[in-house]
């Protein structure tokens, strides 16, 4: 069986969210009346989901019965929870002191402005979420970006587009 | 020197002074047992504490660091110092720190002279800006008919999380993200339209500062009042007058019934009257769809929804809405006593005068923040305009008459106008828990048996005082012949106040636990005495002392029985008809609309 890097399973189609909901009321039917099951619980639809979208929060709110902005306290507190969907391909900019130096802000702006996102932002096609980093050990030629697990290197903004590009659907990988 | 002997006790010393406190105890009760004052901010009567604000510091001999009386228990022979100097600069710091991050600003902000962190500076002794740190952000939500928001001005106290989840069984309100950028505020920071607040208000009544307040309609007073084409009529609720006077300084639980009304003349309102007068009406109309259910349930056997509940409290109502959609048949369908004084007095008291409801415009004031939601709810317009245009906090009409310049305490007693300023003790007690079942019972039991309710003074000890979930049983014993059904059935009636403890009611009825005819549910802790829009800081103790002095206006009066109110029996003679009938079915009854609670 292949199974793809978000834990989808790639040989049929992938699920809707509609079926990874129902597949979180079974979850949450073992974890009713269980103290201290947000957390746990937060954390199976995280890997469910691959994040956590508010319907299935505000159902995990009515069956655990918490009220919704408890739930959310708890998800904004933990860094390593998150409401936001994660896109096919992690664009990080490297916002080290070299990069920073030499234009990793502007090489930012520029993918901001491509992408029409901000930082921890996906784009609505969920192609690709967008994200900075500190160093990734490439400083000579600054400015850095990765994306998944790509170096690009040197990167001057005007080139930003046409980087991207090579990830679109029917692009070069 | 003396030695605890028993183990119940425990003996310390607090400054030098031997204390004996309850086993059990903090050092901040112990300390108030003895008298001391320790300053507090996070620290909640009635709520788990959870010592956050370090503002109640205090030095423990042998211990390395200071420690925060509200959550450090007091054990015997402990040796407690409350204001030394290490104390004294250590508490500052931190008041000085929560001042650095807060953006207010005093002159122009609700909270001015009536603000605990201003108090606490003042207090500690606090005199110049030591620390300049990053300050929050002014940032207003006013997505609600009755709260305010303003997180810019909020000190992260978490006193509103505490009353809002544990005293009213919302948790509408819960620290959003971390560190320095933590918003104490519905889900993801959102406004608070998008949860299902009920408007009640207590946070707004535990928030130490400006950062929770109501939703002001003092401007819209203002300028109906200058209108010179619109009659302006006021209602003040039975709860008013426990507690406007310590808007001016009286102590808790002083009277003012009649300053406040001479106060409502001069302030240039054209007629003055009593939401008592509607309290009364309300009797009449819930006391008979009760007996109506109990016939159709134990005579006709037909399915009607009992326990049959109050419908008074609009918090409790827009809860029932969200959390018990399944029993809403359940809810007495009367409309509060503030909503059926708007419709009389654009209907009934416009035709005495001739004029259209659009000509008259009708205040209230109210104990309470929901009052200003239940207003504007769509069911709310039958006189062919929105019947109660204007709702005032307590708070608010203190402010107002502050504003006016009037000199509250040297006003003479006044009376209220005719007719809708009539009304009986029964009316009064609507602001305490178990007063409207009392109320009812005391109308009820004499329509059944043709005799006064057989209970000293009138009252229902078992429904009355501070507990969170009361009951009594009342046996009928010759009844009329109207009522002969009725003979030998033990009627039997809960209270609930607070909302966790309305939900607790609910799960007993729910289990088949317990099972009643009739429950009083009042949305704030001791009823309305207590409400969200009354004057801060309200603690058991206040709460006693205001309904203690309900109760003195109650038994002052010469009537005390709803269905005597003539006022009343004239409005049915001249303009309903009979309760529940034709009229009252259209003007003084509603419906309820199920909500979604995420
Ligand atoms: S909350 Fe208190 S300290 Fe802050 S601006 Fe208002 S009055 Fe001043
Ligand atoms: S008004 Fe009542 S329900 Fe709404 S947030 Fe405040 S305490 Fe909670
Ligand atoms: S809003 Fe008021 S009560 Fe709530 S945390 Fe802030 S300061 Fe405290
Ligand atoms: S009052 Fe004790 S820590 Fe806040």
């Amino acid at each position: 069986m292949a199974i793809a890097e978000n834990g989808t399973c790639t040989c049929c189609d992938a699920p809707t969210e509609e079926d990874l909901l129902e597949r979180l009321k079974a979850f949450l039917e073992d974890y009713k009346n269980t103290p201290g099951a947000l957390i746990p619980v937060l954390q199976i639809t995280q890997n469910l989901f691959g994040y956590l979208p508010e319907s299935a929060l505000k159902l995990i709110a009515e069956r655990l019965d918490k009220s919704f902005s408890e739930v959310a306290g708890v998800v904004g507190f933990y860094s390593f929870f998150s409401t936001e969907p994660r896109g096919k391909h992690l664009v990080r900019v490297c916002l080290g002191t070299a990069c920073y130096v030499r234009g990793g802000k502007d090489v930012l702006d520029a993918l901001k402005g491509s992408l029409k996102v901000e930082v921890g932002r996906t784009t609505e096609d969920r192609n690709f979420t967008l994200d900075v980093g500190r160093c990734f050990g490439a400083c000579g030629l600054a400015p850095v970006i990765m994306i998944d697990d790509n170096v690009h290197q040197g990167v001057k903004p005007t080139q930003v587009a046409s980087i991207l590009e090579q990830y679109r659907e029917g692009g070069a990988k | 020197m003396t030695q605890a002997t028993l183990t119940t006790k425990v003996a310390l010393k607090i400054n030098g002074v031997t204390v004996e406190a309850d086993m059990g105890m903090t050092i901040l009760q112990a300390a108030a047992t003895a008298g001391i004052r320790i300053p507090t901010m996070c620290y909640l009567e009635n709520v788990s504490c959870i010592g956050a604000c370090r503002v109640c510091l205090c030095e423990v001999e042998g211990a390395r660091n200071l420690v925060a009386a509200c959550s450090t228990p007091a054990v015997p022979n402990m040796k407690v110092k409350t204001n030394s100097r290490r104390v004294r600069e250590a508490r500052k710091t931190v008041v000085e720190l929560l001042l650095s991050e807060h953006a207010g600003d005093c002159p122009t902000c609700d909270r001015n002279a009536d603000c605990e962190l201003q108090a606490l500076a003042r207090e500690l002794g606090i005199h110049e800006n030591r620390y300049e740190g990053e300050r929050t952000h002014k940032s207003l939500d006013l997505s609600t008919p009755a709260v305010l928001r303003d997180s810019g001005k909020c000190i992260k106290c978490r006193r509103c999380v505490s009353v809002c989840a544990e005293t009213q069984g919302v948790g509408a309100l819960f620290p959003q993200g971390r560190g320095f950028d933590t918003v104490i505020g519905p889900a993801f920071a959102r406004e608070l339209s998008t949860v299902p607040c009920v408007q009640c208000g207590q946070c707004a009544a535990v928030c130490p500062v400006g950062a929770i307040t109501e939703q002001s309609h003092i401007e819209r007073v203002w300028d109906a009042l200058d209108d010179p084409n619109v009659h302006v009529v006021v209602q003040t609720a039975p709860a008013i007058r426990a507690a406007l006077g310590e808007c001016f300084g009286c102590e808790p639980g002083t009277l003012v019934t009649g300053k406040m009304v001479a106060a409502l003349r001069r302030l240039g309102f054209d007629g003055v009257f009593d939401t008592n007068f509607t309290a009364d009406l309300t009797i009449l109309e819930e006391g008979t769809e009760l007996l109506t259910r109990l016939k159709k349930a134990l005579v006709d056997k037909e399915d009607v929804a009992l326990p049959m509940f109050t419908s008074c409290s609009p918090g409790w109502i827009k809860f029932a809405e969200y959390y018990h959609p399944d029993m809403l048949p359940n809810l007495s369908t009367c409309k509060s006593p503030q909503q059926m004084f708007g419709t009389l007095a654009k209907t009934y008291y416009a035709k005495k005068l001739d004029k259209t409801a659009q000509e008259i415009f009708c205040v209230s004031v109210m104990p309470c923040t929901a009052k200003k939601f239940e207003c504007q709810r769509p069911e709310m317009f039958d006189s062919g305009a929105q019947d109660v245009d204007a709702v005032l906090t307590t708070r608010e009409l203190g402010r107002m008459i502050q504003e006016a310049g009037i000199d509250f305490m040297g006003l003479p007693d006044e009376e209220m106008d005719a007719p809708m300023g009539m009304s009986t003790g029964a009316a009064d007690i609507f602001a305490n828990t178990g007063g409207v079942m009392e109320a009812a019972l005391r109308t009820a039991y004499e329509i059944i048996t043709g005799r006064q309710l057989p209970m000293e003074k009138l009252h229902i000890a078992p429904i009355m005082g501070l507990e969170g979930i009361k009951e009594a049983a009342v046996t009928i014993e010759g009844a009329v012949p109207a009522w002969s059904f009725l003979e030998g059935v033990t009627v039997k009636v809960a209270v609930s106040h607070g909302l966790t403890n309305a939900n607790k009611l609910m799960e007993l009825i729910k289990s088949g636990e317990r099972s009643y005819h009739f429950i009083e549910v009042m949305t704030c802790t001791g009823g309305c005495i207590g409400g969200g829009g009354q004057p801060r800081f309200c603690t058991d103790e206040v709460r006693k002392a205001r309904i203690s002095a309900i109760y003195r206006e109650d038994e002052g009066k010469s009537l005390r029985k709803s269905h005597d109110n003539p006022a009343v029996k004239q409005l049915y003679e001249d303009f309903l008809g009979q309760p529940l009938g034709e009229k009252s079915h259209h003007l003084l009854h509603t419906r309820y609309t199920p909500r979604v609670r995420v």
